[in-house]
């Protein structure tokens, strides 16, 4: 006997009725305005009258990235203490309020929400993964409040409201190709995480391996977070590639690596070349199975500087002497100084001064000077190819001639032109 | 406790929500404030569907995420889509397309321009799926843990697909919504409406579930729950009864999504792999999984506890995650809401809930 | 030709991976009917104790030998509080256990995260486990025979004991019918938690083996512990036959399709072969006749 779930008419009738009630006040509320329209922004409440000015930090303390992120947090903690031990911002005492993003996109946004609206902040510093970033986005434009994002990533954008201080593709990706076809590598493997860093970057990959004359033997995409590595380093072994490039993240890279050492590759027969792998991540997996492989950063702990040296033991000072420095952390501890020397030559906290004058703001940092792009708000870096050496540290063994002026839509490559439509 | 059972309690008590709701909150939050609350209230529109499928029918629907993100994906994708048109026309693929170097608008976006079409989709895609998928497991009698474990490796399966999927965004997901069906989103005064949506939205939906609870159908559900083989001896087909129950609580998760999408502004699988389908579930068994008021109130109270003590104390937070989670269930099933009873040192139905697990 | 022995092997090895990490759960679930979802954690406890063990023994290759049996003690004591503590109290509500282990797990994992630290540690392969043996062509990594062999190992030594023991007689009266067992004498509480170490004990031998491949973090667990459930579900309820056949197929199946697909894709085909497959055996692979009216 089938059944027949019976709602009595009457009480289909009470839910309609309620239903239709509910609308009806929905309705009465007011609606505003219609697309097209322009909307104010909500008038910032941003108070510099008194002795601090108050700066938001947004990392993930939480979650699957904290391992990465809470770094980045020390790094910019070190930074204001430092500002403010010279006399802070316009004479000002910056204050952080400190925020999670528990690894978690909505989260971000949310977060960022507050820091701009409940705490008033001048700026938020943070973010990590591009997921965070796009979903932080909207919200700094809607509020017209600025974001200062530390780490390298895909490209392919530029906000108003976003100073990017690490590397775009072509300080890091395009240079470490440039490396590896000196070097003479002809055939090249793709190994990368399932997100859109890995597939972004080898868009750009194979569009220069196809105008450099370079084959593409393979490309591979892992899981996040997958630790099963077997199958594709079978088909990596068996490519016979002259080199790997990997664009792997996280824990994923242990597994990688360890296999990749057990079927017996060697960095010299076949380099893997990584663009996610710095100085936090080489103890995890092993010196055993990753001396001698390359890395492509704008900064390693091993740079010689007196601005490096004096970076390196203040961090050491602060956090202990195990601790190790590394590119994403050095980008976060720029984006404070670089917003502190932007505010100083603005003479003003508001985002309209701030934005009117960073073109052409330096700062001297431990990978060297680093200049603020008026145009997209990235920054000119200095690339530079690392290997990973027994002490577990990335040694320089290549870097380009002086700082490369970002190119985030790679506008400047011709063979580059297929890959995306610029705004 | 017992007067909220009588019809005329019933009453008093959607109509104290409804002023709290429509009347207190905008008066007394903040705007940052109301669109948080927008979004725990998306949270607890899927808990009134959890608690209709586990606590009154006792499937742990341990992947509630797939049709959350279901319905988050439809409405993502037809903001796109407007956006797009009104930026550059009929035929302009949306922004994160173009950025990812896709000129063609891939053929199942196209419907997505039609706002009734997206509205049916998100009522229709989520259900018709849960029938299917319900149809298929139940009918072979699969239950209990079996389930559990199925709906749990669905979410996950599902977010590896998302992030697979490059016209959908891939792994940063759909974000950067300016319009919503013609209003603007950056406008306080049409996210508030965005909030009288979301509270509007849950009382219907609670509405919903109160009627089926009520009706010869929730007695019906009550006893596949507390004895499958006993209702199938009876003459009834205990597959029909639980689907019935298993595509409304994914219709409520694909409504809350929906409304998500636009409150928040940005959908991405991991708002929508196994972990936030289990904390899904936290709210309802924190709240009482039985009762109707019990999910709604748990789901807020944990929503507002982690933006609360996240802040403050992010390690701490996850602990009391795992401890609330220890707690709750091993010493009170029934969830806050039997505390009430409890105090009262009345039966609290403790057979009831107990066959419920 | 390389490749595809290559693959044939992977399937065997990635196979074997999963059996260790489901073979515990296999007896914990098809026993008693507990969903174990801190089943993960145990997996990085035994992680962890081959991380301390090394440190404080130092030579990489003892310190595995004697992690093994340390990996058991330590997966098997944190088995038998969670039972005793918890577990006890939930016979009978099998879906509350799950979500009371899952908060379990969330507690352990933030105690490795503050006592351990975020990132991932390093376990050291022993040297002789080091490299690869050319087998049919193909380079094949010592570590993954190594693994292999123990889930031989532990297959054989968990059927012995079923089999053989006065004990494992006990365990399989109580999974035949509980109650006749306890009219028969046989005390279902001792059983319960004995079959609990011995669940929870595999997890940390596991744990300790896959070091050996994989990274040691707070959420080393969570990546294989959904898989492992699969397992258990595919190879039907407390058969260990049935985990073996299913660990073994999954694992080839996963390393087929990779080959010809992307490794994501290959996991949103497991599921879908899973799913298809219970609506021809819901109980699984192999079903377990009971006398019981369940």
């Amino acid at each position: 006997m089938p059944l027949r779930p019976k709602l009595e008419a009457r009480d289909i009738a009470r839910t309609l009725a309620a239903t239709a009630a509910i609308t009806g006040l929905i309705a009465t509320a007011a609606c505003g305005s219609r697309a097209g329209e322009e909307t104010v922004a909500a008038e910032s409440c941003v108070d510099t009258s008194g002795d601090t000015v108050k700066v938001g930090a947004l990392n993930s303390l939480s979650g699957t990235m904290s391992i990465s992120e809470t770094t980045v947090r020390d790094a910019i903690y070190l930074a204001v203490a430092e500002i403010n031990a010279a006399g802070g911002v316009q004479g000002k005492e910056i204050e952080i309020v400190a925020e999670d993003g528990a690894s978690e996109p909505t989260v971000f946004a949310e977060k960022a929400e507050k820091l701009i609206r409940e705490d008033c902040v001048a700026a938020v510093f943070g973010g990590w993964t591009s997921a965070s970033r796009k979903a932080m986005l909207p919200v700094f434009e809607d509020n017209d409040s600025l974001l200062y994002y530390p780490v390298q990533y895909e490209g392919l954008e530029a906000s108003p409201n976003i100073f990017y201080t690490g590397a775009t593709t072509n300080q890091q990706i395009i240079p470490a190709l440039d490396y590896l076809a000196e070097t003479g590598v002809e055939s090249l493997y793709l190994v990368g995480s399932d997100y859109v860093f890995p597939r972004t970057a080898n868009a750009i990959i194979n569009a220069y391996a196809a105008d450099h004359g370079i084959e593409v033997l393979g490309e591979d995409y892992a899981q996040l977070g997958s630790v099963e590595f077997s199958t594709i380093v079978n088909q990596v072994s068996a490519s016979g590639a002259d080199a790997v490039f990997n664009t792997l993240n996280g824990d994923s890279n242990v597994a990688f690596f360890r296999e990749y050492a057990n079927v017996g590759l060697t960095p010299e027969e076949m380099p893997v070349m990584s663009v996610s792998i710095a100085e936090e991540e080489v103890g995890g997996i092993g010196i055993e199975n990753i001396e001698g492989q390359l890395a492509a950063w704008n900064y390693y702990q091993t740079v010689e500087s007196p601005e490096n040296a004096a970076f390196v033991e203040a961090f050491k000072t602060e956090y202990g002497d195990e601790r190790v420095t590394s590119d994403p952390m050095e980008a976060a501890y720029n984006s404070v100084y670089l917003w502190a020397a932007t505010v100083e030559k603005a003479g003003s906290f508001a985002v309209a001064d701030i934005q009117a004058n960073a073109d052409g703001v330096s700062f001297a940092s431990p990978e060297g000077t680093v200049v603020i792009n008026g145009d997209n708000h990235h920054v000119a870096k200095t690339a530079r190819i690392g290997e990973i050496r027994s002490d577990g540290l990335l040694y320089t063994v290549w870097e380009s001639d002086g700082p490369i002026e970002p190119d985030p839509f790679l506008e400047g490559y011709d063979w580059a032109a297929e890959l995306t439509v610029t705004e | 406790m017992k007067f909220f059972s009588t019809r005329a309690g019933t009453w008093t008590g959607f109509a104290a929500a409804a002023l709290v709701l429509f009347g207190l909150a905008p008066l007394v939050l903040s705007g940052f404030r109301l669109g948080l609350l927008a979004q725990f209230l998306c949270y607890a529109i899927v808990a009134v569907g959890i608690g209709l499928a586990w606590g009154r029918g006792g499937m742990l629907t341990l992947g509630q995420g797939v049709f959350f993100g279901m319905g988050a994906y439809l409405m993502a994708m037809h903001l796109k889509m407007a956006d797009a048109e009104f930026r550059g026309g009929p035929g302009a693929v949306p922004d994160f397309m173009e950025l990812a170097g896709i000129r063609e608008l891939p053929g199942y976006w196209v419907p997505f321009t039609s706002p009734v079409f997206t509205i049916a989709a998100i009522l229709l895609l989520p259900t018709g799926f849960a029938v299917l998928l319900g149809f298929a497991v139940f009918k072979r009698r699969v239950k209990g843990a079996y389930f559990a474990i199925l709906s749990q490796a669905l979410a996950g399966a599902f977010a590896i697909l998302l992030i697979g999927q490059q016209t959908l965004g891939g792994f940063n997901g759909l974000s950067r919504f300016r319009y919503f069906f013609g209003f603007n989103l950056a406008d306080p005064v049409n996210q508030q409406m965005l909030y009288f949506i979301a509270a509007g939205a849950l009382l219907v939906v609670m509405a919903v579930a109160l009627q089926l609870r009520r009706s010869r159908y929730g007695e019906l559900l009550v006893a596949v729950r507390d004895g499958e083989e006993r209702v199938r001896f009876l003459g009834y087909d205990a597959a029909n009864i639980k689907v019935v129950a298993y595509a409304a609580a994914a219709l409520f998760a694909s409504i809350a999504g929906a409304i998500f999408v636009p409150v928040v502004g940005i959908i991405s699988p991991a708002s929508i792999g196994i972990i936030p389908s289990i904390m899904f579930i936290l709210g309802v068994a924190i709240g009482g999984r039985a009762s109707l008021a019990g999910p709604v109130i748990g789901a807020l109270a944990v929503a507002w506890a982690q933006t609360a003590l996240s802040e403050q104390f992010p390690s701490a937070w996850t602990y009391a995650q795992g401890l609330l989670f220890i707690a709750v269930i091993a010493l009170l099933p029934g969830g806050i809401a039997s505390v009430g009873a409890l105090a009262r040192r009345l039966p609290s139905k403790p057979t009831a809930v107990e066959a419920a697990a | 030709m390389d490749l595809f022995v290559g693959q044939l092997f992977t399937g065997l090895s990635t196979g074997s991976i999963l059996l260790l990490a489901a073979l515990g759960l296999s007896l914990t679930f098809g026993q008693m009917g507990v969903i174990n979802m801190a089943h993960g954690e145990f997996i990085m406890a035994g992680c962890y104790t081959a991380y301390v063990t090394q440190q404080v023994v130092g030579d990489a290759g003892v310190s595995l030998l004697i992690a093994l049996p340390i990996g058991f003690l330590v997966g098997g004591a944190m088995g038998l509080v969670l039972e005793s503590l918890l577990l006890r109290r939930l016979y009978h509500r099998p879906l509350d256990t799950l979500l009371v282990t899952f908060g379990v797990g969330l507690v352990l994992q933030q105690v490795a995260r503050d006592v351990f630290g975020a990132p991932a540690v390093n376990v050291t392969v022993p040297e002789p486990l080091r490299g690869g043996v050319d087998l049919l062509g193909t380079t094949v990594p010592k570590t993954r025979l190594f693994i292999m062999a123990l889930a031989v190992v532990a297959v054989a030594a968990v059927t012995l004991v079923l089999r053989f023991t006065p004990a494992g007689r006990r365990i399989r009266a109580v999974v035949g019918n509980r109650d006749l067992a306890e009219t028969a004498g046989v005390s279902s509480r001792r059983v319960d938690a004995g079959t609990f170490f011995i669940g929870s004990g595999l997890a940390g031998v596991a744990g300790v083996a896959l070091t050996l491949i994989g990274s040691t973090s707070p959420t080393t667990g969570q990546s294989y512990l959904v898989d492992a459930f699969l397992v258990v579900v595919a190879g039907g309820m407390g058969r260990i036959k049935g985990a073996v056949v299913a660990a073994v197929a999954l694992g080839t199946f996963q390393a087929v399709f990779e080959t010809y697909s992307t490794a994501s894709l290959a996991k949103v085909g497991v599921f879908v072969v899973i799913v298809v497959f219970l609506q021809l055996r819901p109980q699984g692979l192999f079903t377990l006749r009971t006398r019981s009216l369940a």
